[in-house]
């Protein structure tokens, strides 16, 4: 066992306890092994010493390799003693030293032996013991036996040989393959256990073959299951099947749905919640095929048994990401949860709560929560602190109830996670929710009053530098920076002192002031602190009320042209080298590293499954508008006004992967091709996408930035860009190949040959929509919005949609399509409901705002109308909306 | 694609969350240390709660937990998060009930580290690499018995010096108490 030698240090546990292992110590127990050696084994005294030796093992004592062997050949002379009880202490003991393959050979025998003989338990733990230390030339001599096992009438035995055959299927399934025909023979078995295991091993061996899976699965649904364990398994194989054939779009009936809706009614409980959570996952369930899975769970609610309870909140917190409407019939059980002995339930009920709440229901909810808040861990707070900042943003219009429980939990003792999660919760707001800023802002203020943590301070200074200069009455928040100079550490006054000059730069009224309090600062004890100070007097001017200079709001507010990594490596690579010449940042390299894509390909572990924070909009657009202003080539083309989601050119699991990000500006588009490369032995370079613009004929292509090279599994970026008519949402077709050269890797060293081979990949095709020039951008009190637009712009008019699945399905569907924010809420659909009205907002190109009101109606046939009604500031953009509707 | 409901580990700790016996089938936790700092962390979290009439439930780094508590001895099963929380709990009650059978109903550590050896012959007759054998407690129990009754063998068949060891070591045991 490769593991790192930990010296059991038992002078510290000094127990007074008594306990057999006492004082036990690694070397005199592999001297007590020596009656191993006895020519008369005393069969009690050597379970003894083995027991010890396991002890040891177990508490995480390593033998070495000489150790080891030793043992080993010592407890093979054990196979003699004809003692039950040490046999199986033998078996456990050569599992646990999982010996070399020059050592199997000694037991091997012994082991062959055991499997043949007539005592049940020897036979099923031999061939667990066997299987575990063999290797394919062995597995070959046994094979014959180990078939016959698998059909042996003692389901001991026969499910230790399909156990085993199911290891071995991972490293040897060439062999195992061949028993299929004894695997299928005990699916049929009585026992259930055997059952269990064969069906396992059965699948495994096919799982390749997808028409045998589907085979399998539908005669088992119609036959016998007998264990609950089998029941379970054969569930998670047909969801599997379900998924891989689609519905029948003429009934809309889904096969094998009703196989998963009898398991509700198994007696098993565990059969019973392995359905309905199958149930629910099912990609795009209905409300219809929902409802009976959410009855039970909402029974399983109420159980006396804790596990029971968590299982079903769980399932039902998931199912309220997607389905709100569907859970809220639980809402009366999920309240009482709240208060659970067992906090992971009641985080996860508060949470369904959260999801699934209304607008109504918002203010009692969080008055349970308060009081909640108070007796549990901070990983629990914060899985409800993001809860609630989704269902903020879901309500703009309870800001102020769920601001101020937020600043409430700010003020009382938690660990730096947890407000961490709370502050940056409270930013997500203040940026998402306009009428939220001021007050948002004066509780952080109020918590860096007494902030114990540096970090939190110096990011709240410095968000409090970029928002606060933009409120109402700037000049109430200097008195709170201006304490941290007075009474905090250096790192906190340094960024206060930066604070106070982005006031400076934008309030021209309170420069005066401001000139006096960054003097004062110059007799700071940091140098740090002081260097600031000097710096930002000299370069707000003279004091006076004039409006700073734009290149002086630049500096303070702009960021740095060049990638921060990039001038961290540069800088040290100055420093190794010490010369006369000054470092000249324009040495420093702009093309960023890749390290965006990185981050946000990063594997989405959710945490526990509980309402995952939604990746905050505007960060990605920052990050997108970095990584193109950081390429010459298109700097000039302004500000960047959309960057699309990722669409998938490719494929999942093709030799390369790409997907394509459509970033919109006024008079240009440029299209991100974010490229992996799949293959280890394979090294792509000068990577650029071919791009045929002929059923776009808005577009004309001004440039491209090829991608020099793309190794194995780091994804990298190539661009290319193209002019359009400014300010018109020019739509269009475009079909995309990559072009590269390829080069061949040897894997052993890494390197790559100097001579490559160009070739070329289709890349399937995409289009630039008009909902691409649509920013979503949410409204907190639509009423009044709409109310200010006026009526003048106002553009209505009638839609039929044609028959539709559903009328939450019509109203995603053009939600899609026109790309924009549904406020308030109104993008769920109550179930069984037969009309709906959707409210949208959004920011056309050319910063025109548009609100849409859409009302639906469903009549029996399915057949959908729709009313549209859109207002904006100009008349083109009105009609424009209505254009995208007529033309999807 | 692997379906089939796996086990992570099984882990009997003591009420200062002292191994016992843990047995680790996953490889989520590489070294010893890493193991150590797990079951550290699972007992802390737990260790507030009672879980001694109903089997309790929790999560820790994307695994789910169920466990249970009798005297001085606590019992986990970790499964991975997407597992069926009941299969879990079987593996448990199943180990729990059968630990029981085996320490005929005295179930506390002194008579658990006495005997260990049943202890361990039942967590490898419950789970086998992941992949769970058996979960009846009476079967399991059997199992495990049905050698350690040939093995307090009648005391007519051990030798005599046998036969004082023994008694030797039930007078040190004694003693020591």
């Amino acid at each position: 066992m490769a593991q790192p030698i930990v010296k059991k240090d038992d002078d510290r546990d000094d127990e007074v306890e008594y306990s057999p292992f006492l004082g036990i110590e690694k070397g005199a127990v592999l001297q007590e092994a020596r009656v191993f050696n006895d020519p008369q084994l005393d069969a009690r005294r050597c379970s003894q010493v083995i027991t010890k030796l396991l002890y040891l093992l177990n508490q995480g004592e390593t033998f070495t390799k000489v150790e080891a062997t030793e043992v080993f050949f010592a407890v093979t002379k054990l196979f003699q003693s004809k003692d039950n009880g040490l046999r199986r202490m033998v078996y456990l003991m050569i599992k646990e030293i999982s010996p070399s393959a020059d050592e199997v050979i000694i037991v091997t025998s012994s082991l062959m032996k055991d499997m043949n003989s007539r005592t049940d338990m020897y036979r099923a733990n031999a061939i667990r013991v066997l299987c575990r230390i063999t290797d394919g030339t062995l597995l070959t001599q046994i094979e014959r036996y180990i078939k016959q096992a698998i059909v042996d009438k003692n389901p001991v035995v026969a499910s230790a040989a399909l156990a085993s055959g199911i290891h071995l299927l991972q490293t040897t399934p060439e062999i195992v393959k061949r028993w299929s025909n004894e695997v299928q023979e005990a699916v049929q078995s009585r026992a259930a256990l055997v059952q269990f295991h064969a069906l396992t091993l059965l699948h495994q061996i096919r799982q390749n073959d997808r028409l045998a899976v589907s085979k399998l699965v539908t005669s088992l649904t119609k036959g016998t299951v007998r264990s609950p364990l089998a029941q379970c398994l054969l569930i998670r194989y047909t969801t599997q099947v379900i998924r891989e054939t689609a519905v029948n779009t003429q009934t809309g009936d889904r096969p094998f749905y009703d196989y998963l809706e009898g398991c509700l009614r198994h007696k098993a409980e565990m059969v019973i919640l392995e359905a309905a959570r199958a149930i629910t996952e099912l990609s795009n369930v209905t409300t219809r095929e929902l409802t009976p899975a959410i009855t039970v769970l909402q029974l399983f609610l109420s159980s006396s048994k804790p596990v029971l309870r968590f299982a079903a909140v769980r399932t039902l917190n998931k199912v309220a990401m997607t389905h709100p409407m569907a859970v809220t019939n639980c809402n009366i059980d999920m309240e009482s949860l709240i208060s659970d002995q067992n906090r992971s339930i009641a985080t996860l009920a508060i949470t369904t709560l959260l999801k699934t709440g209304n607008e109504s229901s918002v203010e009692r909810l969080m008055k349970q929560i308060t009081t909640f808040m108070s007796d549990i861990a901070d990983e629990f707070k914060i899985v409800v602190v993001d809860a609630i900042r989704s269902l903020c943003l879901k309500f703009p219009l309870k800001y102020r109830s769920l601001m101020n429980f937020l600043s409430n939990i700010l003020r009382e003792e938690g660990g730096f996670e947890y407000k961490k999660a709370i502050v940056d919760s409270i930013v997500i707001l203040i940026r998402d929710i306009p009428d939220a800023k001021e007050s948002g802002l004066l509780h952080l203020c109020e918590f860096i009053e007494d902030c114990e943590f540096t970090y939190l301070s110096t990011q709240i200074l410095h968000f409090l530098g970029n928002e606060g200069p933009k409120t109402s009455d700037p000049g109430k928040y200097i008195r709170y920076i201006y304490n941290r100079v007075i009474l905090e550490n250096a790192t906190v006054r340094a960024s206060a002192v930066s604070t106070l000059a982005k006031f400076g730069a934008m309030v021209d009224s309170l420069k005066p002031r401001i000139f006096v309090l960054l003097k004062r600062c110059l007799f700071d004890n940091d140098d740090e602190v002081r260097d600031r100070a000097t710096l930002y007097l000299s370069t707000l001017g003279d004091g006076s009320v004039t409006e700073t200079a734009k290149d002086v709001k630049e500096f303070l507010f702009g960021s740095l042209e060049v990638p921060l990594t990039n001038l961290e490596t540069s800088l040290k690579n100055y420093i190794q080298d010490p010369t006369e010449e000054p470092f000249d940042i324009q040495s420093v390299p702009k093309e960023v590293k890749s390290q965006p894509l990185a981050e946000k390909k990063a594997p989405g572990k959710k945490p526990a499954g509980l309402g995952a924070p939604p990746a905050t909009l505007s960060s990605t657009v920052d990050a997108f508008e970095k990584l193109l202003s950081s390429i010459p080539e298109f700097r000039n083309f302004g500000n960047l006004f959309k960057s699309s989601a990722p669409v998938e050119l490719t494929e999942a699991e093709t030799e390369y992967a790409v997907n394509v990000v459509k970033h919109i500006f006024d008079r240009h588009v440029v299209f991100q091709y974010n490229c992996t490369n799949t293959i280890p032995e394979q090294l792509l370079e000068n990577v650029t996408v071919l791009v045929d613009a002929s059923e776009a004929e808005e577009f004309s292509e001004v440039g491209s930035k090829p991608l020099r090279s793309l190794p194995y599994d780091t994804p990298a970026p190539t661009f290319v860009a193209f002019e359009k008519p400014e300010g018109v949402p020019a739509v269009g077709k475009f079909s995309n190949s990559l072009r590269f050269i390829v080069k061949e890797v040897d894997l052993a060293t890494g390197e790559a040959e100097d001579d490559g081979v160009e070739d070329e990949y289709q890349l399937e095709d995409f289009e630039v929509v008009a909902a691409d020039y649509i920013l979503k951008v949410g409204v907190s009190n639509f009423k009044n919005a709409w109310e200010t637009l006026g009526p003048d712009f106002e553009r209505v008019d009638e839609y039929g949609l044609g028959p539709r699945e559903s009328l939450a399905e019509a109203v995603n569907a053009v939600i899609n399509l026109l790309g924009m924010q549904p406020c308030e809420g109104t993008e769920t659909v109550p179930s069984n409901s037969r009309s709906h009205a959707c409210l949208l907002s959004g920011v056309y190109i050319g910063n025109v705002k548009v609100l849409v009101r859409l009302s639906f109606g469903i009549d029996g046939a399915k057949e959908v109308a729709m009313k549209l009604a859109v207002r904006s500031d100009n008349e083109i953009v009105s009609d424009a909306i209505h254009e995208i509707v007529a033309s999807g | 694609m692997d379906l089939c409901p796996s086990i992570k580990n099984i882990l009997l700790l003591d009420s200062e969350g002292k191994r016992v016996a843990v047995k680790y089938y996953a490889d989520d936790w590489p070294s010893n240390s890493l193991k150590e700092t797990f079951e550290k962390t699972v007992f802390t979290k737990t260790q507030k709660t009672s879980a001694r009439t109903e089997a309790e439930i929790t999560m820790l780094e994307n695994n789910i937990i169920v466990y249970k508590f009798v005297q001085d001895l606590h019992f986990y099963v970790t499964g991975g998060e997407d597992e069926n929380e009941l299969i879990l709990f079987s593996v448990l009650q199943g180990f729990f009930d059968a630990v029981g059978i085996l320490l005929r109903g005295n179930v506390e550590k002194k008579e658990a580290l006495e005997n260990l050896d049943l202890i361990l012959l039942c967590i490898d007759e419950i789970v086998d690499g992941g992949i769970i054998l058996e979960t009846d407690a009476s079967s399991i129990a059997s199992k495990v018995a049905t050698h350690s009754i040939d093995s307090g063998a009648p005391l007519a068949e051990q030798t005599i010096s046998q036969a004082l060891a023994t008694a030797r070591e039930h007078l040190t045991r004694s003693l020591l108490k």
